[in-house]
């Protein structure tokens, strides 16, 4: 009924080209961010802010990182937690190396740090292919972890070997430090979060994201037709570890606010991330933020039915959570290997029609 | 010979028995890899249930007692004082078929013509939900799996090796222990033993029939579906005895679920459709983070093995990306 381009027409290339073609969906992308942005910040509360909004923007932030690699590039990656470890640590040096320094510029150059550490422990993915890659980057998931545990540089010499993020403050209001309000920490992610959102959105929609896709669907064939797989491949890595090292320094400083790697940023946390993708949807902007929500708030949604309401054992919930978990992933990939996001395309190739089936 | 040396043959030794704990486990991989094509990640949990389920059955314990306690309100633990090894091993043994063809059935049947890496992604949801029907089904606290396999150093190896080292050093003998010893000969009888399997039995020429091509296999009327619960089951029973082995080293517990990150680069090294691979990838890794840790981890810090044997696995790839023994990687447009 209102879910159709009938009637819309288009006058201008670029009116054909915009990012949200269709003006339901300016619509709802529009109203969904003034509600994020405009109503959420004045009814959060600590609780909402720290178990459901935060880590949901993180995850957010590093599953989208992920796609990148995985779902346009079709380059398998468990290394994702070392990687949001070299952003937090970075994040942790420059905090502290430059107590002046804008909080908005030092996330961004922990995610171009993070790049960097990307593109090296990407080079072997020019020669070896599939699940070899995924071990591959199984090394840098061990060593990153292992070098900031054994490295006194990276925590700076302190005796616990964790790494607490010192108070600073945007404009005058304090947005990592214990004491900073919900607001302000939400704020901040959000901003964050769907900055960079509309970066990969028209990055996979341009030449960058087309080659990584032909990368993705066949790489000797892209080969053949000119694209350069080193530049496609690496420029992928990048990317994505930029993305998921801003996920890390956001992850550390603004939402734990202090850390001990190998509990943080362990093997699991890439498993999470993947799982996200696959879940919400490979090769999919949208995906990734479903599949993060889907992650996030599962185990939180069944720990208030099962402990709060039930009044079941925590440890008993948590067993049942990872075999949920476990279930419906296979359910997933039985189901829809595409994830939630194709179920949504689905719903909307339904919609266009309606009342019609054809 | 100097104490230097002779403690650099211990380090070896002890390597080599570390890497044939990792092939055991990497056994179970390159089993249903070959068969199915699958890379199941899920086999170091398997390895972690089937431990679970042979201590549960030994020392007599109620199946999910704590979610039965929690909703009915009871205080159930145990049923009896347990069974004896043999008839537990039996038990748990059915068990793991059963779970195989469960696996086969609810699962696999309906993932089948997809990528591979989708497979890989199944089994790793699979993992997830095994590991936390272990922990439901039976506790997650720490066992103890004993089974009477002798365990601790060997004073006999270490008497002899003190004779080595010239008698003014303070040398005091190797230690190696009894419990890896025995691991290696079960090794070795499994392999044996699976070879003799694949080589000269009906089923297992199936087996390998199906390891070679599905689709030929199908013609000449070899049925998939039970082909694909025996490599299952198989696999199973090697995880059995991984766990059987693990537990009584080191525990049975959660981590024990985590060789299987350790067995994906003995699969690298060894290529994943090869047995004697897995077996020699296996003792590599083992020598070469044993070597490592000795040699240069004091200079680095320490705890090298926890990422040596995956950036050794990382080496070998940028020049065999086949592993040593895989088949060779033919891609076509």
């Amino acid at each position: 009924m209102f879910y159709r381009e009938a009637g819309d027409f288009k006058t201008s290339y670029r009116d054909d080209q915009q990012t949200f073609p269709i003006p339901f969906d300016r619509w709802a992308v529009g109203v969904l961010l003034a509600f994020a942005f405009l109503v959420v910040p004045f009814i959060i509360n600590e609780y909402w802010e720290k178990s459901v909004l935060l880590p949901f923007l993180v995850w957010s932030m590093a599953a989208l990182g992920l796609n990148i690699l995985t779902g346009y590039c079709g380059q398998v990656s468990l290394g994702t937690g070392g990687f949001m470890a070299v952003g937090a640590y970075a994040s942790y040096k420059f905090t502290t190396a430059f107590p002046e320094l804008n909080l908005f510029v030092i996330v961004i150059l922990s995610g171009g740090v993070t790049a960097f550490v990307g593109i090296l422990f990407g080079l072997p993915s020019l020669r070896i292919k599939g699940f070899y890659l995924a071990v591959a980057t199984l090394a840098a998931q061990f060593f990153l972890v292992w070098l900031f545990n054994k490295v006194p540089w990276f925590y700076n010499y302190s005796a616990s070997g964790m790494i607490t993020a010192p108070a600073r403050t945007m404009f005058g209001i304090e947005i990592t430090g214990p004491s900073a309000p919900s607001w302000a920490t939400y704020l901040f992610c959000l901003t964050v979060v769907v900055l960079f959102a509309l970066v990969a959105r028209n990055l996979t929609r341009g030449r960058v994201g087309r080659s990584w896709m032909a990368i993705r669907d066949m790489d000797i064939a892209a080969e053949i037709i000119g694209v350069a797989p080193l530049k496609a491949k690496l420029s992928a890595f990048a990317i994505s570890s930029f993305y998921i090292g801003v996920a890390g320094a956001l992850f550390f400083s603004v939402y734990l606010g202090a850390a001990e790697p190998t509990e943080a940023f362990g093997i699991d946390k890439s498993f999470l991330v993947l799982f996200m993708i696959i879940i919400g949807g490979l090769g999919s902007i949208m995906g990734s933020f479903i599949g993060a929500a889907f992650i996030t708030l599962i185990p939180v949604l069944f720990k208030n039915i099962m402990v709060g309401g039930l009044g079941w054992p925590t440890d008993m919930v948590q067993h049942l959570i990872f075999m949920l978990l476990g279930g419906l992933i296979m359910f997933f990939l039985i189901v829809e290997p595409h994830g939630l996001a194709q179920l949504w395309r689905i719903t909307k190739e339904k919609l266009r029609l309606w009342p019609f089936p054809h | 010979m100097s104490p230097a040396i002779l403690n650099t043959i211990e380090v070896i030794l002890n390597g080599l028995m570390a890497g044939v704990m990792y092939s055991l486990v990497a056994l179970g991989f390159v089993l249903i890899f070959k068969a199915s094509g699958i890379f199941n990640y899920a086999q170091g949990v398997f390895a972690l249930f089937a431990a679970l389920t042979l201590v549960g059955f030994q020392t007599g314990q109620i199946p999910f007692a704590h979610v039965i306690n929690v909703v009915l309100g009871t205080e159930y633990h145990h049923w009896g004082e347990g069974l004896n090894n043999f008839i537990a091993i039996v038990l748990t043994m059915l068990v793991m078929v059963g779970l195989a063809w469960l696996v086969e059935r609810l699962v696999l049947r309906h993932l089948v013509n997809q990528e591979q890496i989708i497979l890989f992604m199944a089994t790793i949801g699979l993992a997830f939900f095994m590991e936390g029907l272990g922990d439901l089904m039976w506790g997650a606290n720490i066992k103890v799996l004993d089974i009477g396999i002798p365990s601790g150093g060997s004073f006999w190896w270490e008497d002899v090796t003190k004779t080595w080292a010239p008698a003014e050093s303070d040398y005091y003998g190797m230690y190696i222990d009894v419990l890896d010893v025995w691991a290696a000969v079960v090794a070795i009888i499994l392999v044996i033993a699976l070879t003799l399997f694949s080589q000269f039995t009906k089923t297992g020429r199936a087996l390998r029939a199906v390891a070679d091509d599905h689709q030929a296999a199908l013609t000449v009327g070899i049925s998939l579906r039970t082909i694909w619960v025996i490599v299952w089951s198989i696999a199973g029973f090697v995880a059995l005895v991984a766990g059987i082995m693990w537990g009584a080293k080191s525990g049975v517990q959660f981590s024990l679920s985590l060789i299987a990150l350790k067995a994906l680069p003995v699969l690298i090294l060894g290529g994943f459709t090869s047995i004697p691979g897995a077996i020699i990838g296996g003792l590599i890794i083992g020598v070469g983070e044993k070597l490592f840790e000795y040699g240069i981890g004091p200079l680095i810090g320490g705890a090298t093995e926890n990422w040596f044997a995956y950036v050794l696995a990382l080496f070998f790839l940028m020049f065999r990306p086949q592993g040593l023994f895989g088949d060779k990687i033919i891609e076509r447009v």
